[in-house]
């Protein structure tokens, strides 16, 4: 059988040590009425080569992005370096579990206090945990968070926020005591103003938005403050690269997906996700914190910490119920951190700016213009056409081919008619531009192109 | 193991240093048109290293860790089986890793298959035909379907339900995930046998039962005996039972939580079924619920439509518990080790496993106190004798000493209802050999133990670190290299 080493041999003694006759006499704990009779009705077994075969055979069912990718939407199709695959797949990382015996785990212990402390200087922030399962998540147990520091019931998200990060907090939300309220977008991005008051937990803000705008988050940060409610920014942290950090403005939660931060898309899973805070609050964040201490020699040693906050101490008093976090992928994250170093995700930020820009002037020549012309955007930008058909022709065209994006609004916003987003990264070549320009004067002004 | 320290990456970093790089960048071209508050003033104070050193850095950091791969690793509760390195190279194919979540249906036809077809193959292995992918790991499931249970509850108009019963025995993220789900928590207490206790769990049930949450086999890897019983008891108060599934590894192929009155359960993929979460995660909590239930589960799910397989949503869903489609290539992982074993692998999984920890049982039972020394499924909850804690010996220091001796520890004090606790899972893909050797080590311990050896404070004294000062580590806190 595969994956199992012993033999029939190796079997029959060991039955003979635990004193049964056969494999049967270990199970007879379970009601006879409810034990299988019969073998479960799946799939023979394969072997090595005809699975490899079989999967192969899956995945061609699929396209791929063979490069030219302008879908965003929260999800990036940035590129890695290869010492990120390399390094991560090393199997003393891959197969150790959570870090729980410190001296037989200094290795990822020292990684994730690595990774903690990379991811706070992104945020601008002081503290920063081992991961969350992603960006949605952490967002919602950032509000949950507020609610409990601050003793308050009232949540106000941006409409701008991604939808499904929206999505997310109202599911975790209905079923506690708590009011969540959505703040509207005037001019693509969010309007706060009336609805923070002296009730609020939190203020929640995505940066950029959703359309790919920039939030006056120091603002965000201000009028919370005022109210002692607690400003929780959700962060696409490639941005950083360039743009100023949001902890730096005066939030006091930033959360986010690592995506951007060397992960494949992956179809949207598994990434991490990321929970910055101030240090005064660490006895109420969710999640594994590793922390320095010293060994019984004075060594430094680092090691798991602030337990008591932790499901498998506090039981249902617990800051949260995560136990299993990202680890691995926080891991590619650390890695992708170190290896780009300021200047280089500066660079990533910069050219996947400056090619976000290019695309607004050659766009603009096929005649489409931005949906929100007086706001800055940074690597994703939303444009306005016609209408829904147009953009359903315009993104027809882009694959057929061979090139993704457009991203319709209207599937979130019933107002947004003729509205989509495209992103651009540093993989997006000059001349992937020319190709979408091209194909957009072809959908747009077919009579000049 | 690497001995030597290491250096954070902050205090190897030397200015000017490169390595990753981009060309075309202009600071000036991307910043022109920004106000200046937009902007930083300089890029964020990574560490700078190159290739070679970077390189070395993580290496070496790899070598301060005990691993499947490298040691024996019998954690209790957690499945630490051998990850199959073919899947590894599945999941490196970019027809998987290169999807964007938000391709049209028809470019991603053989992701939604994989989604489909793993997910009717975990409905029929559990019996519960609704099944989930999306929970990214156990407790994220348990609290999916607490959600379940609620919308449920709501839709019988019964939202006066508020309790859960979970037993003594239970892991923390049931009553966790309650608190989360806005419910409150019953304890129900264990028997004499470790089994729970159906005269304590009849005494809480009432009109302000939810529902009940139970690990089988239980966290003292025990079969809960008189599981049909409480499923009927429960069902009849009007409750529904929740089955913590991380112990799935040692019934699978054998019963289905299903047929014997489950209606709604976890499955951790990442232990049950092999996927590598190195360092805490990634993992993978489906859950698989009866028929009834199936409307409430999140959205989106997967259907086989006239063209072909579409995301849709569930007709009364909860809602969405977080972004996208699931943790996907841990999804590929778990499919492709199904699809290698096949039913009869599956089942040889449970035998084997079971059978090796009653083999470990047997043969260090003379030496160690098993309070439930009976045939166990694939765990079972040692703890020192009362000679070794007399002689100042305590749960921690064998620990310690099993590290020493090579052997990453069992799961320690943990579950709570047995004081210093060792709870030893081997799994299947042990050999033997292995499992003697082990075998070996617990008796020398315990031998170490009886005696009040002095040096099994000390342990362990071959690793990089001795015992490390968890108090220290809270009074003066260090959680990142910028605030020290
Ligand atoms: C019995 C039991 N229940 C629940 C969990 C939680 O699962 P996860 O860590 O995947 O969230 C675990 C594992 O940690 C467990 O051992």
């Amino acid at each position: 059988m595969p994956y199992i080493q012993n033999s029939d041999a190796d079997r029959s003694e060991m039955l003979a040590a635990v004193g049964v006759k056969s494999i049967a006499d270990l199970f007879t704990s379970i009601p006879e009425e409810v034990r299988l009779n019969e073998s479960l009705n799946l799939s023979a077994g394969l072997s090595e080569d005809q699975l490899m075969r079989h999967m192969q055979e899956l995945s061609s069912g699929n396209q791929a992005s063979a490069g030219v990718n302008f879908l965003g939407g929260g999800i990036y199709d940035h590129s890695w370096p290869t010492t990120v695959d390399h390094l991560m797949s090393r199997s003393e990382f891959l197969t150790a579990y959570t870090p729980y015996q410190p001296e037989c785990s200094q290795g990822t212990l020292q990684a994730i206090y690595e990774f903690q402390s990379m991811i706070a200087e992104l945020c601008g922030c002081e503290i920063a945990n081992a991961s969350m399962y992603d960006g949605a998540s952490a967002a919602a147990e950032a509000a949950m968070m507020a609610m409990s520091q601050t003793r308050r019931k009232k949540v106000i998200v941006s409409a701008a926020m991604h939808p499904e990060t929206r999505e997310t907090i109202h599911t975790y939300l209905k079923h506690i005591d708590a009011e969540m309220v959505e703040a509207p977008i005037v001019d693509g991005v969010t309007d706060f103003s009336g609805l923070i008051d002296d009730k609020t937990a939190a203020v929640m803000v995505q940066q950029p938005n959703f359309f790919g705008n920039i939030e006056d988050i120091a603002a965000v940060a201000e009028a919370a403050k005022e109210v002692k409610a607690l400003s929780v920014a959700s962060l696409y942290p490639v941005a950083t690269g360039i743009l100023a950090s949001p902890g730096k403005q005066g939030i006091d939660i930033v959360v986010g997906d690592g995506q951007s931060l060397g992960v494949p898309m992956a179809f949207g899973g598994p990434s991490f996700g990321f929970f910055a805070a101030q240090q005064k609050s660490v006895r109420k964040l969710p999640g594994r914190l590793v922390g320095i201490s010293n060994d019984t020699e004075g060594r430094r040693a680092f090691t798991l910490t602030f337990q008591t906050r932790e499901q498998h101490i506090r039981r249902e008093k617990a800051t949260s119920n995560i136990c299993t976090n990202n680890a691995l992928i926080a891991l590619r994250g650390c890695i992708h951190m170190a290896a780009l170093g300021p200047q280089g995700l500066e660079e990533v930020a910069c050219v996947s700016r400056q090619r976000a820009l290019e695309m607004v002037e050659l766009l603009d020549l096929a005649g489409i213009r931005r949906a929100f012309p007086d706001q800055h955007f940074f690597n994703e930008v939303c444009f306005q056409v016609d209408n829904d058909e147009m953009v359903a022709l315009f993104k027809q065209n882009l694959r057929a081919q061979g090139v993704q994006g457009v991203l319709a609004m209207s599937a979130w916003y019933d107002d947004m008619d003729g509205c989509f987003t495209l992103a651009c990264t540093e993989r997006t070549m000059p001349e992937d531009l020319i190709a979408l320009s091209t194909i957009a004067r072809q959908t747009f002004i077919p009579e000049v192109a | 193991m690497y001995l030597a320290p290491v250096q954070l990456l902050f205090e190897e970093s030397r200015p000017g240093r490169r390595n990753w790089q981009t060309p075309g960048a202009d600071r000036g071209v991307a910043t022109a048109d920004l106000p200046a508050h937009m902007v930083r003033e300089k890029a964020p104070a990574l560490p700078e290293l190159g290739e070679l050193d970077l390189i070395r850095h993580f290496t070496r950091l790899s070598q301060k860790n005990y691993a499947i791969s490298t040691n024996f690793y019998p954690l209790g509760s957690c499945t630490m089986k051998y990850n199959p390195v073919v899947n590894e190279r599945i999941a490196a194919d970019p027809q998987w890793y290169n999807l964007h979540p938000y391709q049209d249906d028809d470019t991603v036809q053989g992701a939604l298959e994989l989604m489909h077809n793993l997910a009717a193959d975990l409905g029929e292995a559990t019996g519960l035909p609704g099944v989930t992918l999306h929970p990214a790991a156990g407790a994220h499931g348990e609290l999916t379907a607490l959600m379940v249970l609620r919308a449920w509850l709501d839709d019988q108009g019964q939202n006066q339900r508020r309790k859960i019963l979970i037993p003594d025995s239970a892991h923390g993220t049931n009553p966790a995930s309650c608190t989360l789900a806005g419910f409150d928590v019953v304890t129900v207490k264990s028997n004499d046998r470790g089994l729970c206790a159906v005269s304590d769990l009849v005494e809480h049930l009432g009109d302000d039962t939810a529902g009940m949450m139970i690990t089988n086999p239980s966290t003292l890897g025990l079969f809960e005996e008189d599981v049909v019983k409480i499923c009927g008891l429960v069902h009849e108060a009007g409750g529904k039972v929740y089955m913590d599934g991380a112990n799935f590894n040692a019934i699978m192929g054998i019963t289905r939580p299903g047929d014997f009155g489950i209606d709604m359960m976890h499955l951790n993929l990442h232990k049950t079924f092999s996927t590598p979460h190195g360092g805490g995660g990634p993992g993978s909590g489906p859950i698989c619920v009866t028929e009834e239930l199936t409307k409430y589960l999140p959205t989106p799910s997967v259907i086989q439509g006239e063209n072909g397989f579409e995301l849709s949503t569930p007709e009364s869903s909860i809602g969405r518990v977080r972004g996208f489609h699931g943790n996907f290539l841990v999804l590929v992982r778990a499919y492709a080790y199904m699809k290698r074993l096949g039913a009869e692998g599956i089942k040889r999984v449970a035998e084997n496993a079971v059978l090796n920890a009653n083999y470990i049982r047997v043969k260090v039972s003379d030496h160690w106190r098993v309070p439930f020394d009976r045939i166990c499924m694939h765990e079972f909850v040692a703890r020192p004798t009362k000679e070794m804690r007399e002689a100042g010996i305590h749960t921690i220091d064998i620990a310690k000493r099993l590290i020493e001796l090579g052997y990453h520890p069992p799961t320690v004090y943990f579950p709570l209802v047995v004081a210093e606790a060792i709870m030893i899972e081997p799994t299947e893909t042990e050999s033997k050999e292995t499992l003697d050797a082990f075998i070996e080590a617990l008796i020398q311990v315990a031998k170490e133990a009886a005696a009040g050896e002095d040096f099994l404070h000390q342990a362990p004294r071959n690793m990089p670190v001795s015992r490390v000062d968890e108090a220290k580590a809270v009074k003066d806190p260090q959680l990142c290299f910028r605030c020290q």
